[in-house]
């Protein structure tokens, strides 16, 4: 069976009850108590004012856990390619194109349109940051986390580089909500690195299982955390952490499409 | 690289489907290009529209995934026995070894245009038989193709506006490096809808005529619509002098706009001396390039000085969107296709529209088909967001 193997040396988390990865880590681990809340999610410092304020939900999300990531593994942005992944691009820009198109007046602003793209996030990202390097952009609607992680881990062992994995989801407004009913805007980032260093908080070593271990799927312990897990795709990764922050030597299940999913040994350094 | 084998590919625009007739819509300088009457669409501009997308029936099973964008796909997918192929593949390695990847910009977001002129009146809601997961979704034409051929293995789409099907080969390329996959299901699906006809008319890209790529006079794109596939695989010890392989990606961000790209075409440059250097080619090695050339003064201009600055003004190059329309989410699929025929058939495909070519942009663009001995050829994709792809392909003799 092929595995490939990276090492993770720093984590992003944003949203509903989770404000970083070091506050979060205590809630997994038990030491404190979750309490799902709104998502706050914090302006775009990094970009120019005039793209800030076009910047949507998606921006911020990915921006924030992004730069929090790359914080925590001591890394300029600049330097690492980037793999995003989300179910669906913005939906408050999504659901306004929708209803004007519907409407008399058909004549969509430029802003709203060049925001519509899946990849807006990402050319942000590049902008805000100065990175020139490569940026995968990628969906698989419930499955994103797990295609995320094996772009990401697959970049790590094939081009021998660092990376960086942004997963995150926003929310539609009605009616879309009610089709596609994403709780709240929530976002996972992951540096992944081919080498060991001192900063590494743990080892993974990844491979594809059958559908025989769909029932396997790692769950969350706190049963609110395991209903962020099935309702937003990006949260798919939450058990991943929650294993990081145990200090956990074990395999996690995660789930990926419905007749794969994705083993993940993990290995705390 | 470790170069991979394109074993069948096949491609369905305006001016053809399958390749017989793109290979004839290309010799005989046919463009797929005219005014756009798609849908209510009220803009004045000319599209690539397939003809008989519409006429197109899902099986039964999979009828929830019934919209323009999977249509598209299922008509591209049974050309050329590119199914039948696809079979064969499974039946080889095994449903789960064989990965999917398909860029598209838009999916079936037509559907949710259309459901929204339908909410109800009272609740807001949109009708109950809309369905987000199998149409809109960006994943809904890899969650189709998927089942459609009952692939169980790794399946994604990408979907970086128009690189999306240039980023894919990249995509595949890695995985069966890491030995995940043996083969991979590679190509764009992206369908007309009035999210891109008015949204690049809202940004001033759209022509009010057929797109002319490097005319002096160029004043925007013709958006066009496709579905292109290619199999890829690693190649057998022994190749057809004439197969097609992958031979170089290159891949970069410009980090300089949402909508406009570098004015100097520093990622342009990027993604095109990366690819030249994971094929171990020198610029000199390259005897075509299918242009981005998207026909807007800002994408080709910046094209046009990254294309000078790298190969000077002597690699014959062309722009094939004056014949298809920009694809969006397709286009390098199918420019990967049109650089696969150019190379089986030693033929380079001139750019269509283009009168008087910009005298500022230095490069030997072709005004007329040139049939002579090609052994690789560059394709490029610069999209929204900065995002850059570039691929060389070659023949194997």
């Amino acid at each position: 069976m092929t595995q490939l193997t990276a090492y993770i040396e720093g984590i992003g988390l944003l949203g509903p009850g989770l404000t970083d990865w070091p506050s979060s880590r205590l809630i997994f681990n038990g030491q404190q108590p979750y309490k799902s809340q709104k998502t706050i999610l914090p302006p775009p410092a990094l970009l120019a004012s005039a793209e800030r304020r076009r910047s949507g939900a998606v921006v911020k999300l990915t921006l924030a856990t992004g730069l929090e990531a790359i914080t925590a593994a001591g890394l300029d942005a600049a330097t690492l390619p980037s793999v995003f992944s989300a179910s669906g691009g913005d939906g408050d820009n999504c659901h306004a194109i929708c209803e004007m198109l519907a409407s008399d007046d058909r004549q969509i602003s430029p802003t709203r349109f060049h925001n519509s793209v899946h990849n807006a996030a990402a050319g942000y990202w590049s902008i805000a940051t100065g990175a020139m390097t490569p940026s995968s952009v990628l969906s698989a609607y419930d499955a994103s986390f797990g295609a995320g992680l094996l772009e990401a881990m697959t970049q790590v062992v094939i081009d021998n580089t660092r990376t960086i994995l942004l997963a995150c989801d926003t929310s539609y407004p009605e009616p879309l909500h009610n089709c596609r009913p994403i709780s709240d805007a929530f976002g996972i980032s992951l540096v992944l690195a081919p080498q060991q260093n001192n900063l590494a908080l743990a080892k993974i070593t990844l491979s594809l299982t059958d559908s025989n271990s769909y029932q396997l799927v790692d769950q969350m312990d706190d049963s609110e955390l395991e209903l962020l897990r099935t309702t937003v795709p990006s949260a798919r990764g939450l058990p991943l952490l929650q294993s990081i922050a145990k200090q956990q030597h074990k395999q996690v299940i995660l789930d990926y499409l419905d007749s794969t999913c994705i083993a993940v040994d993990v290995t705390p350094c | 690289m470790n170069p991979l084998l394109l074993s069948h590919f096949t491609a369905t625009s305006s001016i053809g489907q399958g390749l017989a007739p793109t290979l004839d819509a290309l010799r005989q300088r046919h463009a797929g290009l005219l005014p756009c009457a798609f849908e209510t669409v009220d803009l004045t501009t000319f599209i690539g529209e397939v003809t008989g997308v519409d006429q197109v029936v899902l099986p039964e099973q999979l009828s929830h995934f019934n919209c323009r964008n999977n249509r598209l796909a299922l008509l591209g997918l049974n050309q050329d026995g590119f199914a039948d192929a696809l079979r064969d593949a499974i039946a080889k390695y095994g449903p789960q070894r064989v990965g999917l990847f398909l860029g598209t910009s838009t999916a079936g977001i037509l559907q949710t245009e259309l459901a929204y002129r339908e909410r109800d009146p009272s609740t807001g809601a949109l009708p109950a038989d809309f369905n987000y997961r199998t149409t809109h979704n960006t994943f809904s034409v890899g969650a189709f193709t998927r089942e459609y051929f009952g692939l169980t293995g790794p399946a994604v789409v990408v979907s970086s506006a128009c690189s999306s099907s240039a980023k894919v080969f990249a995509s595949a390329r890695r995985m069966i490096a890491a030995g995940l996959i043996d083969a991979a299901v590679v190509g764009g699906v992206d369908s007309l809808c009035l999210t891109t006809l008015y949204g690049f008319n809202s940004l001033g890209l759209t022509s009010e005529q057929a797109c002319r790529p490097f005319d002096i006079q160029r004043n925007g794109i013709s958006i066009g619509e496709a579905a292109a596939f290619a199999l890829l695989e690693r190649p057998p010890e022994k190749l057809d002098v004439d197969a097609i392989l992958l031979l170089g990606i290159g891949e970069s961000s410009d980090a300089y706009h949402m909508s406009s790209p570098h004015p100097e075409g520093l990622g342009a440059c990027m993604a095109m001396q990366d690819a030249l250097k994971m094929a171990g080619l020198q610029a000199d090695d390259i005897d075509y390039i299918n242009l981005h050339g998207t026909a807007t003064q800002s994408n080709d201009t910046a094209e046009g000085r990254a294309v000078n600055h790298l190969f000077g003004n002597t690699a014959p190059c062309s722009s094939t969107k004056g014949q298809t329309g920009h694809t969006l989410g397709a286009a390098v699929g199918l420019e990967a296709v049109i650089c696969a025929l150019a190379l089986k058939h030693h033929f380079m495909p001139a750019g269509l529209n283009t009168e008087q070519l910009d005298p500022n942009l230095g490069i030997d663009y072709l005004l007329g088909n040139r049939d002579q001995s090609i052994s690789h050829v560059l394709s490029n994709s610069f999209g929204f967001g900065g995002t850059n792809c570039s691929l060389i392909f070659g023949r194997a003799g």
